[in-house]
């Protein structure tokens, strides 16, 4: 019946709030992407936000929508990360000068555009072989600064590198230990699976 | 730094736009690289524009280049730029890549193109007009300006692409575009060639097939919350806490109702349907629906209302029908008379008066009108060559001729309009002309008629609209086709007819002749209100005083707009003319015509049979009411938007704001403590609350409804994110915060329950109800959120409102009534159980057979003739008629013809 609050209604989204039984907690699942407010959640965390902000989620693709209390809500996940970020007062991880800002950016957008976006087992791994060549040279997505980008691309890529054989790590040499790096930087991994990644090459002649 | 472009890359656009705007001093090398050319060494794919800086770093994406030419500039980051830029990465750039490929690589043109962008495109409009600001992040432009405006100009500098009810959107995009850098971007870009300068890169694009299942148009914009100033938030808080105490009396109720002097007088009229037949939900959303939405909301404004509407009933559709059925027109039409008056109680139409045409007063009121018109030289008389069906022996009004339309040989074309290409025709221009009756070929004969002398009338016209239209809320098809007959010049239009069943024209030598319904029809009006009060002339001769409002669907406009005003000018008398002509698009039927000529598609009194209330056939009808563009009714849309928007939007907001005062508060409504962010909230649902006025002031009835449901969407929203229910088990500050969100959501639902009443009368009495909200505060909507139910006051017993519509439920009532290729099926179900039938009677059926039945026919016909002439009873009539009939039927069936079922033939 509708919109009684003690029924449970089947096709209630999982927003809906029944008070008596609470929306569950957004599925963990490795192949599934994590949802936008768990992500925004661990965001806070690692930048040492308190907790006190309110996400929900808009439409089939559920973008979500942070309800700030002093101005008007913001919409995107990239756009409410570099709203926490200078939030946390951390503004140093959006770039310091003009051409690392506009990099990061140009990764965030990666992020939601490509990475969120991929609908082929070939398309990602299209996206790990150009990202792997990309940081062939750096240590970072920015070159040799940990930014915003890194925190957002780990936690995106996280799904799909976890189910990544052993073979398939070394072959993407650079993004595995990108990867590696970011996990083990302090405050960023949280409850997030733990990636391992074999120090010594097997397969000499894969790569 | 150098920046790679391509021929025809979209992208260059913006970015060539953002270097001439924000770029420094720093030498900018361009240079042009083929489509398909590896720029980025690290991308498997070719990518342009792509800008490399002396750091040997690449920039691949578009607005990370815009965006490092303005910071070079010296511009800052910030949130609302960020958010822009993001949205058109996610979401403009998907659906504007399908519509440009659409356009430019696959030739679509139209609706095709624009449809996958129309979303993101109001999306802007509204976001601009919401704010009211000139540019996307404020006062000043600024980087998210550049990449949506060099994202959208290949599509939007076809004025055809630019929707014109888009005014923000639109003065936005022209502000632009006027701009040196951007000009500068866009002739190196496109060449003066248009968007086609991008067909050989578009070309060279993969489909964009990943954005086909997203385009849904009957999808609600998702609204994002405007700013608010603390002023505002003041004002919203300050009117909430007066409460019920600024409600202003309740006017009493009238009867008649009629003028007042000083008062706002909203006299509302809905298109007269047709007597002859069943009006489908198209005709419903068309006009009585809509003026209905109207008038309620014109009530709770406290406005001085008068809706009218009743059936038109003279004309040769009575007549023809009245023979079909074998019925007088008058029997026909008392018959149907009572199946409109039912159906639209049904769908609970509040009207003030459902009258009908074939009245003493509508002869008075259109004689009266004719000598006037007459007195001042309006009217004259002529010769019109007309059909004759010597057969028959008399003259065929329109609607007894068809044939073959002169224009686009459409072969059912009617003898005053074709339905098809929809133009008007003049009997004697049709091809192949056939006596409807008799199925013989009429010949040309000269008769004499009276005409309507529009020429001599166009100046008063044009001068009444130039006053009437400028800030008036006329529909811009209405405009739209007023202009284009102006443009043609206005003919002399004859306005009698050689029927029985019509207004007697008081004139020496017409004794035999009545005026034709599109002389009178519109006068109906005026009778229909002189039948409810002896004092109509206060409100049809008093244009100072009261505000016209015509509701009808865009085939009626010229009869409003052009014909009655010009009889109304020239009569000399003072009469009310419209003052707003809102006319809607068409409504279609799943994939086909939603076609009442043809019998297809769901009629009013099917829609009870459904099991579906009237409530949500409002709803739903109403959600997609065609305003602006044509638009569709699907069985499966109907399900979804009564799922997610009635079921899991509003119903679970009002019901769950209803639970919690019954559940955790004993009914009793807690005491509201306000903290900044309720305060914020208030102000929000405000503002929604006023643009919902501003777009039923305009009556943009479809708009308007969005507001509700986006009110409910933050309130669900509000309850989401404070968790009442289990605060409530808190500590005494949780407990108090449970009662504040509680107070706080369930006068949000009291305030939705009145705003709801114009759409969903019952509804929203049942919510009211169950709040138990006080009188004055159901009858009566203020531009402010008040609280009407103030701590302590006692609510009813909630309950769910609404009910889940089940797939299995609305796939067999699709099956019903047809869907998908509708018209095939009913053709097919029609022929099938005669198809066998009539395969052995033509193989049976030998010229000498088919002889004998058209001496039957022959002779039966006269035998109809002879009675009819000599007055005869109208049952032997009848009965001889239904021989007649049968006769005919047989007769088609030997000759192969397909029958014509009196359903087919059915005819406006």
């Amino acid at each position: 019946m509708a919109g009684d609050i003690g029924g449970s209604e089947p096709s209630l989204p999982a927003n809906a709030g029944d008070p008596c039984c609470p929306a569950p907690a957004p599925a963990r699942s490795s192949c599934r992407k994590m949802a936008a407010a768990a992500e925004l959640r661990l965001l806070e965390k690692s930048l040492g936000l308190s907790k006190g902000n309110k996400y929900s989620a808009q439409g089939e693709r559920q973008i979500p929508v942070l309800q700030t209390n002093n101005g008007p809500s913001l919409t995107g996940l990239t756009t409410i990360a570099a709203h926490l970020v200078k939030q946390a007062n951390k503004g140093y991880l959006l770039g310091s000068t003009a051409e690392e800002k506009a990099v990061v950016q140009q990764w965030l957008e990666y992020r939601v555009t490509r990475v969120d976006g991929h609908s082929s087992k070939d398309d990602v791994h299209t996206l790990l072989k150009d990202l792997n060549s990309y940081l062939e040279d750096k240590v970072y997505l920015t070159g040799y600064n940990f930014t915003l980008a890194d925190i957002l691309l780990y936690y995106g890529l996280h799904r799909f590198v976890v189910d990544l054989t052993v073979q398939e790590k070394e072959k993407y040499l650079n993004v595995s230990r990108w990867f590696c790096h970011i996990q083990h930087y302090p405050g960023i991994r949280q409850h997030l699976t733990s990636v391992v990644f074999i120090k010594n090459r097997l397969y000499a002649n894969s790569h | 730094m150098r920046l790679f472009v391509s021929e025809g890359a979209p992208g260059s656009l913006p970015v060539l736009a953002a270097a001439g705007r924000a770029q420094g001093g720093e030498e900018l090398l361009i240079s042009t690289v083929g489509p398909e050319e590896c720029v980025v060494p690290f991308l498997t794919q070719p990518k342009v524009p792509v800008l490399q800086l002396d750091s040997g770093n690449y920039l691949f994406s578009t607005s990370a280049i815009c965006r490092y030419f303005f910071l070079l500039s010296g511009w800052e980051q910030d949130d609302l730029t960020n958010q822009w830029l993001e949205w058109e990465a996610t979401e403009l750039q998907p659906a504007l890549s399908a519509a440009l490929y659409y356009l430019v690589v696959q030739g679509k043109k139209g609706e095709d193109v624009l449809s996958p962008v129309r979303r993101a495109l109001t999306h802007i409009d509204h976001s601009l007009s919401r704010r009211s600001c000139p540019f996307l992040a404020g006062e000043t432009e600024s980087v998210a300006d550049i990449v949506l405006w060099g994202a959208l100009y290949p599509l939007l500098q076809d004025p055809a692409y630019l929707p014109e009810e888009l005014g923000a959107l639109h003065s936005w995009f022209q502000t632009l575009s006027s701009q040196e850098p951007c000009q500068r971007a866009a002739e190196m870009v496109l060449k003066q060639q248009g968007v086609l300068a991008l067909r050989p890169y578009l070309q060279k694009q993969p489909h964009p097939s990943s954005f086909e299942g997203r385009a849904v148009s009957n999808e609600p914009e998702e609204e994002e919350l405007a700013t608010l100033s603390e002023e505002e938030i003041a004002m919203a808080v300050t009117a909430w806490e007066k409460g019920l105490g600024s409600l202003p009396p309740l006017r009493p109720q009238q009867n008649p109702v009629l003028p007042v002097a000083g008062e706002r007088n909203v006299l509302i009229t809905s298109a007269l349907p047709y007597v002859n037949n069943v009006p489908h939900l198209g005709n419903i959303i068309g006009c009585v629906l809509s003026a209905d939405v109207f008038a309620r909301y014109s009530r709770l404004r406290q406005w001085n209302t008068l809706y009218l509407c009743g059936t038109d009933e003279y004309g040769t559709a009575t007549e023809t029908k009245a023979m079909e059925e074998g019925l007088t027109p008058q029997e026909i039409c008392d018959k149907y008379h009572a199946i409109h008056a039912s159906i639209y109680r049904w769908f609970n139409i509040s009207f003030d008066i459902f009258g009908r045409t074939t009245t003493p007063q509508q002869t008075k009121i259109t004689q009266d009108i004719f000598q006037r018109l007459l007195t001042r030289g309006f009217v004259f008389q002529d010769t019109v060559e007309q059909l004759r069906c010597e057969h028959c022996a008399r003259f065929l009004a329109d609607r007894f001729v068809e044939g073959v339309c002169p224009f686009c040989g459409y072969e059912e074309a009617r003898g005053d309009q074709c339905d098809k290409c929809g133009k008007l025709i003049n009997a004697i221009e049709l091809k192949k002309p056939q006596c409807k009756v008799c199925r013989s070929c009429p010949v040309v004969k000269s008769s004499q008629h009276l005409f309507l002398d529009l020429p001599k009338l166009e100046k008063r016209l044009e001068e009444w609209l130039g006053k009437t239209l400028p800030g008036s809320e006329w529909t811009p098809n209405a405009r739209f086709i007023i202009r284009s007959w102006l443009r043609d010049g206005l003919k002399p239009r004859c306005i009698t007819r050689d029927l029985k069943w019509g207004t007697p024209v008081p004139l020496e030598g017409f004794e035999d002749k009545v005026f034709y319904v599109w002389f009178d029809a519109t006068i109906g009006y005026v009778s229909i209100t002189a039948n409810y009060t002896d004092q109509w002339e206060r409100w049809w001769k008093n244009p100072e005083q009261v505000n016209l409002y015509q509701f009808m669907a865009k085939d009626n406009v010229p009869f409003h707009g052009l014909v009655f005003p010009c009889s109304a000018l020239g009569a000399e008398d003072n009469y009310t003319l419209v003052n707003h002509l809102i006319a809607t698009e068409y409504l279609n039927y799943e994939d086909g015509k939603f076609s009442k000529s043809r019998g297809v598609g769901v009629f009013g009194d099917m829609a009870q049979d459904t099991g579906i209330p009237a409530d949500i056939w409002r709803f739903y009808l109403l959600y997609i009411r065609p305003e602006g563009q044509d638009s569709a009714f699907s069985w499966t849309d109907m399900l979804l938007k009564n799922n997610s928007e009635l079921l899991n939007n509003l119903g679970n907001f009002i019901n769950r704001a209803g639970m919690f005062v019954s559940k955790f508060f004993g009914g009793c409504v807690p005491e509201m403590v306000l903290t900044s962010d309720d305060r914020r909230l208030l102000a929000h649902v405000t503002l929604e609350l006023q643009h919902y006025h501003e777009l039923l002031e305009k009556v943009r009835i479809r708009e308007a409804l969005r507001s509700i449901l986006t009110i409910s969407r933050n309130g669900n929203q509000y309850i989401q994110v404070n968790e009442p229910w289990k605060r409530i088990k808190g500590s005494e500050a949780d407990r108090q915060r449970a009662g504040t969100v509680t107070g706080l959501a369930v006068n949000i639902a009291a305030l939705l329950s009145v705003m709801l009443q114009p759409y969903m009368p019952t509804v929203s009495a049942t919510i009211q109800a169950q709040l138990q909200l006080p009188a004055p505060a159901c009858s009566i909507l203020l531009k402010n959120f008040l609280c009407t139910l103030p701590a302590g006051h006692q609510i009813g017993t909630v309950s769910p409102l609404f009910q889940k519509l089940e797939n299995d439920q609305i796939e067999s009532l699709r099956q019903r009534f047809g869907g998908g290729q509708l018209e095939e099926s009913l053709e097919l179900k029609a022929k099938a159980p005669a198809g066998p039938a009539v395969v052995e009677a033509t193989a049976a059926a030998g010229p000498q057979q088919i002889q004998v039945l058209m001496d039957e026919v022959t002779k039966q016909g006269n035998i109809v003739r002879e009675l009819k002439a000599q007055k005869a009873d109208k049952n032997q009539v009848a009965a001889e008629v239904a021989k007649l009939l049968d006769l005919k039927k047989q007769l088609a069936l030997a000759e192969g013809k397909p029958l014509e079922t009196p359903k087919g033939k059915k005819k406006k």
